[in-house]
Order: structure tokens, then C-alpha cells, then sequence
């Protein structure tokens, strides 16, 4: 038992310290590469011989510099990790991916790279007509463009070492998806807030490394008889799900997170890379294979039903909203998950968040009024 | 002689045909589409498909005072009032089938392209999915570089194949080359008439109202492919030409200061943004929608790269060069920028764009908070105390031996 509790304040220790984190890994002698919601080819960086290392804002930061950059009404994912940057957070980084997968994304990359002209800017262009052959070939042409210049900034690329890559994230990506259903399991022994920062530490650290605490956790947790859960079983949907007051709120109120589709969580590790004789094929490959996020194109809306799905597997007794605010995508999805939820019979709540919340009292009492629902 | 009508005349009548036409064929039996504004109009004009753009009828029913009702209802079917305004009104359209400010026929499909925006793309899903009707996205991603790529060109024109070829299945039309080639032809033609008359804004004083430019580039962008469109934008240029000759405009009174609108019109409060402007004989001589929509291109590869060198899908450098290009070619004295609510892509990079015009243009700049269609989002006291602000700082410049 005081493994588990040893890992999870090892690996809470490095969600909450991103900054200590990334002096300690250059410091220890390897370069860093930023990398911005949603999906960045985080393979070919590390097989260029660097980290990749997940810029997804911060709470509770204060807006001043950004706020000459953007107007107010871009989400606070992207207003802090600018003011983040424009503060030189980011300036011992090697570079800075950052997609276009969002309208307030492009405008992102377009201020980093006026505000922050220190820190490289590298554009992740991904096609939304992902599925055809001419998105594939136009997905592998900027991946390759992308190879090419990472291998320049760290060390180059061959087949062998980004195939070594994609092995090592597909393995995390399952350890990941274990530690899902771990942590559904006992939730007795894994809380809300751990939960979260077991996700969030992999973005901060040496995936390989990462991989190894989590899968000894998954074990260890395991060998645990499974006991009755008198709590509340929920599954939290949105961008993030990370904010600590929220969790906490969520563990006062005997709430488990058993399952998520939040897109710094699970939709980071529920779909691998197929392997391939050429890897930037199956990199590529990979994308196409995606279902169900907000910021992919998807006519048919598969991602209320996969929810859906997911509750029921994991039994849960209803879905948590978590809306970060001026997102349009998730904005879009909202009505469409609502219908998907209530033609299922399955109680969701929606929850509007911010990364400078400050006052929960509102989410608290619609948290408590949800429990009571349940 | 029977007189001609004017162009403006000429042009509100094509724009009405358009709705017309879509209507007549919905009656008739013919399969119409919703169209994104800025998804390339020549392919359902060379397979004769009629097309209505939500984005115009949006646009309309807010200036003709329905945006909030038609936001309200969109806000009771679920969708954040953080969405687009224009994306909300067309959400309560989709639901409620009518309106009474402007109705069009309701869709058998939509024809979607993200170069204004990805929120374009869950806008379309949202219908798609809601009338369970087919979607087809021509997706041209935003672009970073200063050019557009050899690999962007070729996904984008495999696209156009593509949607052409799924176009033909749902409407059972079949596909001529001749007629892509022949509506590519009249659409640079209007492009070319549409640049020469909205250059008119260069002289000293302009023959035209900046504000008449809000309602003709709707048949600029939506209308480009007909020989109507072209028509009427030539004769326009040749009565600007006269204009300049006889030394009139359609700017009535003295144009004391010549501006740079930036953004999309804040059509609920046409009137009044309007109003403040000239009452301090302000006249708007340049706007990004004169070069912008100006696609013109000699074979299909420079087609796909007309398509991504539009407003919203280029990258920092070449949306500040173009404003500072039009800013000096046309003159102006300052700029006045719509932070539009509804836009986060136009909006988003407006900070950085306004620094590099005082720059390199050496013209004072002034923003206003509003919205293209919900009217909440628009403060008549803001806007007058910054437009005059604004006026006592180009005064000042004048009075200083400015322009």
C-alpha cells in the first residue's frame, strides 16, 4: 500500500512542478520540445533525441501580457500558455509545436511566434478530410516536413529510431488505458485529483520512464481486493478535467472519476499507431483513426454515443460536462452529447470551466445537487 | 434610349435572383444546398446546383433586427451564446424552418470549407447531423507560410475532385469540364471587375461610400460565377470612372478623413457605426473584402492557392502586409477594427495586426467592441466616445501638417 501512495505523490509531485520538471530534463542533459493542444506527433521529437513536454496553460494565472495579444474572449487554455511564454517560461525549450486544430489555435501560433520570437515556433498542420488518401498524403507530407526539421533542432531521424518512438507511446498509451480501468476499479484507492495527476504527470516526464511508475502502479493496484465503492461513479468529459479545486469538490461530494473523454486524458492514449513498414505511414495512420473528439472533423457525431458506451462499461451512475469556456468546438458538441445522454437515460450535468476560476461555489453546489440526482 | 439601371440597383437583383432560383428549384423537385461563403462557388456553379449561403441570410436577418430573437431561440437549443452569431441564427433557422426577416429553402445538403474558419466545420457537422443530410468539406488548412505549398495544392485540388464527384451522386447532375472551365473564367472575370471597382476608393475624394462595399461583396464572394455578377461589377467600375470624372460620390457631404473598417460589418448596428462615422465626415476608403475576394488565378493550381490566400486562413505577415498595402494604395488617415465577438480567428490576431499598421502605416487606430449579428454584444456609448476620440486624434494629425 505505501508503494501506491509513494507513486502517486512522486507522480503528483511532477503535475504540480511542470517548471522544476523541465529545468531537472535539461539540466540532465536533454533538450525539450513544447507541445500545444491537441495532438502534436510527439514520436518524432522523441526520436529526434528530445522531450516532448505538454503546454496545456495553467490555473489561476494572471493575464497581463497576453492580454496584448488576444482578446478576452479566447479560452484560458491558450491565454495562460501565451502569458506563460511571453513570460520566457518556455524559453529553454528548443521549440514550440503548436496545431491548427482550432480557430484560437491558429491565432496561438501566429502570436507566439510575434510575442515569443526566442522560442522556435513549429506549425502542426493536420488535415481535417483525415480519413481519405489525399488527407493521408498530405498528413505525411507536413509529418515529413516536421521530421526533417526536428532532426535538424535534435538529432536525425531514421525509420529505426522513430519506429523505436511510436513502440515506446504505443506501450505508454496502453499502460494509460489500464490505468483507466485501474483507477475505475478502486476508486477507493486511486482518488479523483490522483487520478488526474497520474495523466498529467506524463506529460512533464520521459514517456518510458513515465510508462514504468504507472505500469508498476496498475500492478500493484491489481494485487488490491476490489471493494464495494459507496461514492458515485462518474465519467468527465471536455478539454481538461485537471483543475484542483474542482476535484477536490469532486472527492468531498464521494465522486470517482471511472472513465473520461477529456482531450489532455484519455483521447491523448485511447487510439495507437499502427505499425507500419514506413512509420510516418502509420503516424499519419494514427490520426485517421481517431474518433470522437471535438476538434476532428466528424459529420456523423460519434463521440455522445462513444460516452455513451463508455458509461455503461464502466458502470457509471452519470456523465460530468466540464466546458472550458470559449471553446467552440466543445461549445458545438454540447447539444448533441445532452441528446446522446438523455436518449440513453444517463444523468449528465454540464459544468462551464476556466483555468481562472477562482470562486467554485456555483460548480460546488451543482456538484452536490448532481450527487443528490444520482 | 431605355435608361440603364444602376449598378447597385443591378446587384441587389442578383443577389435576390440567387434566393429566387433556389427556391424555384426546391419547388421544383431539384436538390438545393447550403453553401459556406467562401467554399469555391465554381464547382456548384459548373454543375448548375442552386446554393443559398447561410452566412448572407444571417447577416441579413440581423441588420433587419432578428439576430437576438434568432441567437435566443439557437441559446434554448443548447448552443453557448460564446458561438457565432451568424452559426446560432442559422442553428434557429435549421430548427424553426422559417423566419420572417428572410426565408430560403431548407437544405439536401451542405457544402462546407474551413478557410474562414474551423468553427465553419462544427457548424456544418451540427446541420449535417441535425436534418440528416449529407456534408461535403473542401478543408483548406489554415495556412503558416508566407505561400502556399506544393503538398497544400495538391490536397486541395484532389478535394475538389472528390467533392465534385459526391456532389454528382447526390444530385444525380452529371460533371462537364467545360463548364468548371467556363465558371472559373466568369468568376476571374468578376474578380477582375470587383478589384477595378472597389480601387476607386484611391482617389482623392473616393467616388464611392466605403459602406455601399458591405453590401455588394456578398455577390463578390456568392455570385462570382455569373455572367450577371461580372456584368454588373463592370458597370459599376465605369460609373465610379465617371464619378471621378464629374467629381461626385455616393458619400454624401465633405470626406474629411479617410479610414480603414477592419472586420466584418457589426450589421445590427449598420446604421449607428455608420452614423458616427459620418457625422465626423469620416469615409471608409479601404477594407480587406476589396482585395480579399478578388480570387484571381489562370489554372486550376492557382485556383487552390486563391482559396487559401484568403482573410482568415493566412498567416500574420501576409494578413499585415495586405491591410498595410490597401492602407497606403487608398490613403487613409486611420483605422477603425470591429473586435467581433463572433470571430475569434479575425479577432484573434487583431492586436498584433493593429501594432504593425501603426507601424509601418504611421495612422492612428482605434478598436470597438461588437459582434456581426448579436446585437448584445455591441455598446452604442463605447463605440461613440472611441470613434470621437479617435477623430480629435486624426484632427490633431491634420492640424500638425499630417494628412
Amino acid at each position: 500500500m505505501s508503494e501506491i501512495k509513494s507513486i502517486l505523490s512522486q507522480l503528483d509531485c511532477v503535475a504540480k512542478n511542470p517548471r522544476r520538471q523541465l529545468d531537472m530534463i535539461i539540466d540532465g542533459g536533454k533538450n525539450v520540445v513544447g507541445c500545444l493542444p491537441v495532438y502534436c506527433p510527439e514520436e518524432l521529437v522523441y526520436a529526434a533525441g528530445m522531450i516532448p513536454f505538454g503546454i496545456w496553460g495553467a490555473d489561476g494565472k494572471e493575464l497581463s501580457k497576453a492580454k496584448l495579444y488576444f482578446p478576452a474572449f479566447i479560452c484560458s487554455v491558450l491565454q495562460s500558455a501565451l502569458e506563460l511564454g511571453l513570460e520566457g517560461a518556455f524559453d529553454r525549450m528548443k521549440a514550440v509545436m503548436i496545431p491548427v486544430l482550432c480557430d484560437s489555435l491558429k491565432c496561438m501560433g501566429q502570436n507566439f511566434k510575434a510575442g515569443v520570437p526566442q522560442v522556435e515556433f513549429l506549425p502542426v498542420i493536420h488535415p481535417q478530410n483525415r480519413k481519405t488518401e489525399a488527407g493521408q498524403e498530405f498528413l505525411r507530407s507536413q509529418y515529413m516536413k516536421l521530421r526533417k526539421r526536428l532532426g535538424e533542432i535534435g538529432t536525425p531521424i531514421s525509420d529505426e529510431k522513430l519506429a523505436e518512438a511510436i513502440n515506446i507511446y504505443n506501450n505508454h498509451r496502453r499502460v494509460m488505458r489500464e490505468f483507466s480501468e485501474t483507477a475505475a476499479k478502486h476508486p477507493e484507492l486511486i482518488s479523483a485529483s490522483e487520478r488526474s495527476a497520474v495523466i498529467k504527470s506524463g506529460f512533464f516526464m520521459d514517456k518510458a520512464e513515465h510508462t514504468k511508475l504507472v505500469e508498476r502502479l496498475n500492478l500493484l493496484c491489481g494485487a488490491e481486493p476490489v471493494v464495494p465503492w459507496d461514492g458515485k461513479r462518474v465519467i468527465v468529459t471536455g478539454i481538461l478535467a485537471d483543475s484542483s479545486s474542482l476535484l477536490s469538490i469532486f472527492e468531498k461530494n464521494g465522486i470517482a472519476v471511472v472513465g473520461d473523454d477529456v482531450a489532455a486524458e484519455s483521447r491523448q492514449f485511447r487510439t495507437d499507431v499502427p505499425v507500419t513498414k514506413d512509420p510516418i505511414e502509420g503516424l499519419a495512420r494514427q490520426f485517421a483513426d481517431m474518433e470522437g473528439c471535438s476538434v476532428l472533423f466528424d459529420p456523423e457525431k460519434k463521440r455522445g454515443d462513444m460516452i455513451v458506451k463508455l458509461a455503461k462499461e464502466r458502470k457509471a451512475d452519470g456523465v460530468i460536462v466540464l466546458l472550458t469556456k470559449f471553446c467552440d468546438p466543445e461549445e458545438f458538441d454540447y447539444p448533441f452529447l445532452k441528446r446522446a445522454f438523455d436518449a440513453a437515460g444517463i444523468p449528465s450535468i454540464l459544468i462551464e470551466v476556466d483555468r481562472q476560476m477562482v470562486n467554485y461555489s456555483q460548480a460546488e453546489t451543482a456538484v452536490e445537487a448532481f450527487r443528490e440526482m444520482l | 434610349m431605355e435608361e440603364r439601371k444602376p449598378a447597385k440597383i443591378l446587384l441587389r437583383e442578383i443577389a435576390d435572383a440567387a434566393y429566387q432560383r433556389a427556391w424555384d428549384a426546391k419547388n421544383a423537385g431539384e436538390k438545393v444546398g447550403w453553401c459556406a461563403s467562401n467554399f469555391p462557388v465554381e464547382i456548384p456553379a459548373a454543375l448548375d446546383i442552386p446554393v443559398v449561403y447561410p452566412e448572407n441570410q444571417a447577416a441579413a436577418i440581423a441588420a433587419k433586427g432578428g439576430g437576438q430573437r434568432m441567437c435566443e431561440h439557437a441559446e434554448g437549443l443548447g448552443y453557448s451564446n460564446d458561438l457565432c452569431a451568424y452559426a446560432r441564427i442559422n442553428m434557429a433557422f435549421a430548427d424553426l424552418k422559417t423566419c420572417e426577416e428572410l426565408d430560403m429553402p431548407q437544405p439536401d445538403f451542405v457544402l462546407c470549407c474551413n478557410n474562414i474558419c474551423n468553427c465553419m466545420i462544427k457548424w456544418y457537422e451540427a446541420l449535417a447531423k441535425t436534418l440528416n443530410i449529407p456534408m461535403i468539406l473542401v478543408d483548406i488548412p489554415y495556412n503558416t507560410e508566407y505561400e502556399v505549398s506544393e503538398d497544400r495544392i495538391r490536397y486541395i485540388r484532389k478535394q475538389f475532385d472528390e467533392a465534385i464527384q459526391k456532389l454528382c451522386e447526390i444530385t444525380g447532375k452529371t460533371f462537364d469540364p467545360k463548364k468548371l472551365e467556363e465558371s472559373m473564367k466568369v468568376s476571374n472575370r468578376t474578380s477582375r471587375a470587383w478589384l477595378k471597382a472597389t480601387d476607386y476608393c484611391k482617389y482623392i475624394p473616393s467616388p464611392l461610400n466605403g459602406y455601399d462595399l458591405f453590401n455588394h461583396m456578398a455577390v463578390a464572394v456568392c455570385a462570382r460565377a455569373s455572367v450577371e455578377a461580372a456584368e454588373a461589377f463592370e458597370q459599376l467600375a465605369e460609373e465610379y470612372a465617371q464619378s471621378v470624372k464629374d467629381g461626385t460620390s455616393t458619400y454624401r457631404g465633405e470626406q474629411k478623413y479617410r479610414i480603414m473598417f477592419e472586420g466584418i460589418a457589426c450589421w445590427p448596428h449598420l446604421r449607428h457605426t455608420y452614423t458616427a462615422l459620418k457625422d465626423r465626415g469620416m469615409n471608409v476608403v479601404a477594407t480587406v473584402y476589396a482585395d480579399a475576394f478578388g480570387f484571381i488565378f489562370e489554372n486550376m493550381d492557382e485556383m487552390m492557392a486563391a482559396y487559401t490566400n484568403v482573410p482568415n486562413c493566412m498567416n500574420i505577415e501576409r494578413a499585415a502586409d495586405m491591410r498595410i498595402k490597401i492602407a497606403k494604395r487608398t490613403s487613409i488617415d486611420g483605422a477603425v477594427i470591429h473586435v467581433n465577438r463572433s470571430c475569434k480567428l479575425w479577432s484573434g490576431i487583431m492586436p498584433e495586426i493593429e501594432r504593425r499598421l501603426r507601424t509601418e502605416v504611421g495612422v492612428p487606430t482605434v478598436t470597438f467592441d461588437g459582434d456581426q449579428a448579436d446585437p448584445r454584444n455591441f455598446t452604442p456609448a463605447q463605440y461613440d466616445t472611441r470613434i470621437q476620440g479617435f477623430y480629435e486624434v486624426m484632427e490633431e494629425n491634420k492640424k500638425g501638417g499630417g494628412r
